[in-house]
């Protein structure tokens, strides 16, 4: 080893923890900003170590390096300019978008490390089978990522796209993808096979998102978070370059345990998503809208909630996705101002999947300058209901639901927000439409619950409204 | 042999390393975790430097050129989108800043 190969060690081990520190300091608010930066000085750190190390090990082709410049201009622009102008409830197609990426470059760098070599001999299978690996789940993940931004989006219907023999279809490319995949790592070296197979991999990606849900689609964000990762760890092996392989086996840890937290959250097992996709149907989402205790419903004004609230000493807001997907988080934000300014306690009881991704209702209650204390999980939260005068649920349903604490339903033993041990509960929703579970919700019919049907954003724009005319006179 | 074995070791004990650390995480970070994650698999940019230095016909030089254009987005934009985010973490916030929102309304 050389005195440079020692140094180039030491810097790619530098960055290495430059990444684990700075993900460490994620876990506060306070720190997390730092962290991130951190992160970014690895980055910078594992990136011009690599340059300065291709080029005095390998030197190359002054046309590889043009095209590598001009690819990361093109690149840059594009990321940083989405990264800037991206609304906050779009962060998740963004995400999903940065995964695409990010796997089909994992994908491109594997594919060249099995073409460019001159040789027709053999590749090492230490080399074969992470490139195979690699090249098959970079596409997956690339192909798979883009339509979940779609679905996410709403470019496509977030509705379970099937078709007739779909599950005939998705066996059979999957086998031609493992079939030319295998063949690409026994047979001499041959680009066709490993064409066959990438063709095949993004074919399975299309084929294994799109008949998923949108409800499920962050679940699979994160799921294929966690394949990029891999992707990305597979390159490392491929091409023995550590830096990649740590950075990659980080992401797929991350990925890793938000995919299940969420599904865990949702009351659904990873397999049963993935699955449910592959043609056995969400048999629950649609079924059982049955509207028998309609009558039971006390329905409220405007004017009514607000009275309600103005009059309580502690308020509990319940966002939902609801909340999230009306974009109301900046109404939210100006009613609980208006009460705390009156002199209520008003704070806000999250549930770890509300929003559309893990902690995205806490990124855009930030957005809409809701202090870091007033934000409760679900175990503070929990505790802070039993002393509550009225719980706002907006937006929310399965969250809140009951039905949760007794076996038997879909939802049991989901981990819930209790909502109904407040003393009095307000639900502002657009209608009695059940929600992703598909089944009712006995805390609408509660005694004590009174329903404010309409749309988050412009509900909330009444009651506050409403406030200010009680407040004022 | 050696060589997959040092780095068969390492990708295990990062992945180790990972659980530990992301555990910790508490929810409310969730979102801002999974974007900074999503920042480091853009590490994959040295990845399409390590292409570059080995390509030499106008397949490499193909490949070169997605692998950087799809990894710097991936790497640049991770990083420039988990900071704005993380900024309305850790902007101070006084019981001004919460009466706002008049911009709404």
């Amino acid at each position: 080893m050389t005195g440079f190969e020692f140094a180039v060690g030491l810097l790619y081990l530098a960055s290495a923890s430059l990444f684990v520190v700075g993900l460490h300091q994620m876990r506060a608010p306070s720190t997390a900003r730092t962290g991130n930066l951190i992160s970014a000085g690895g980055m910078v750190i594992a990136v011009l170590t690599t340059v300065v190390y291709s080029l005095v090990a390998a030197g190359g082709d002054w046309i590889a390096w043009v095209a590598l410049a001009a690819g990361s201009i093109v690149g840059a622009v594009f990321g940083v300019s989405q990264a800037r102008t991206i609304r906050m409830t779009a962060i998740p197609q963004l995400v999903s978008v940065f995964n695409a990426v990010g796997g089909g470059a994992a994908a491109a760098v594997a594919f060249a490390a099995f073409v460019l070599p001159t040789t027709n001999a053999r590749l090492e299978l230490t080399v074969s089978i992470p490139v195979t690996l690699d090249v098959l789940i970079g596409s997956v993940t690339f192909s798979g990522s883009l339509i979940a931004a779609a679905k996410l989006q709403g470019i496509i219907s977030g509705k379970p796209v099937t078709f007739r023999g779909a599950a005939v279809v998705n066996v059979i490319v999957a086998l031609i993808a493992i079939a030319s995949g295998v063949a690409a790592i026994v047979l001499p070296r041959n680009t066709a096979l490993l064409v066959v197979m990438l063709v095949a991999s993004l074919a399975l990606g299309v084929l294994m998102v799109l008949p998923i849900g949108g409800a499920d689609a962050p679940v699979v964000v994160s799921l294929l978070n966690a394949f990029t990762g891999l992707a990305v760890a597979m390159a490392g092996f491929a091409i023995d370059n550590q830096a990649l392989i740590i950075a990659g086996a980080l992401v797929g840890a991350a990925g890793t345990i938000l995919t299940l937290q969420m599904a865990a959250a949702m009351n659904r097992s990873v397999l049963s998503i993935i699955l449910g996709g592959f043609g056995t149907g969400d048999a629950e989402v649609g079924a059982g809208s049955d509207d028998d205790d309609l009558s039971q419903i006390r329905s409220l004004s405007s004017d009514d909630v607000a009275i309600q609230l103005a009059y309580a000493r502690h308020v509990l807001i319940v966002p939902g996705y609801g909340l999230a997907a009306a974009q109301a988080q900046h109404e939210v934000a100006a009613l609980a101002a208006l009460l705390i300014a009156h002199g209520v306690d008003v704070k806000y009881a999250i549930h770890p999947v509300a929003g559309r991704m893990p902690g995205h209702m806490n990124v855009l209650l930030a957005e809409s300058n809701v202090p870091y204390e007033q934000m409760l999980q679900l175990d503070d939260a929990n505790a802070a209901f039993d002393n509550c005068d009225v719980a706002l649920v907006i937006g929310a349903n399965d969250v809140c639901n009951p039905d949760a604490r007794t076996p038997g339903n879909v939802v049991s033993g989901m981990p819930i927000l209790d909502a109904d041990h407040a003393k009095a509960v307000v639900v502002i929703k657009r209608s009695m439409r059940p929600g992703y579970a598909g089944i009712n919700n006995p805390l609408f019919t509660n005694p004590k619950t009174g329903m404010f049907f309409a749309d988050a954003k412009k509900g909330l724009a009444d009651i506050t409204a409403s406030v200010k005319e009680y407040v004022s006179a | 042999m050696q060589a997959l074995f040092g780095n068969l070791a390492i990708f295990v004990l990062a992945l180790l390393v990972g659980v530990e650390v992301i555990g910790k995480i508490p929810s409310t970070l969730h979102t801002p975790m999974m974007s900074g994650a999503n920042a480091i698999h853009g590490v994959v940019v040295a990845g399409a430097v390590v292409t570059a230095s080995l390509a030499n016909s106008p397949v490499g030089y193909v490949l070169t050129f997605i692998a950087g254009a799809l990894a710097a987005a991936n790497v640049f934009g991770g990083y420039v989108v988990t900071d704005r985010i993380l900024k309305m973490f850790t902007k101070p916030k006084g019981p001004a800043a919460v009466a706002t929102g008049k911009d709404e309304s």
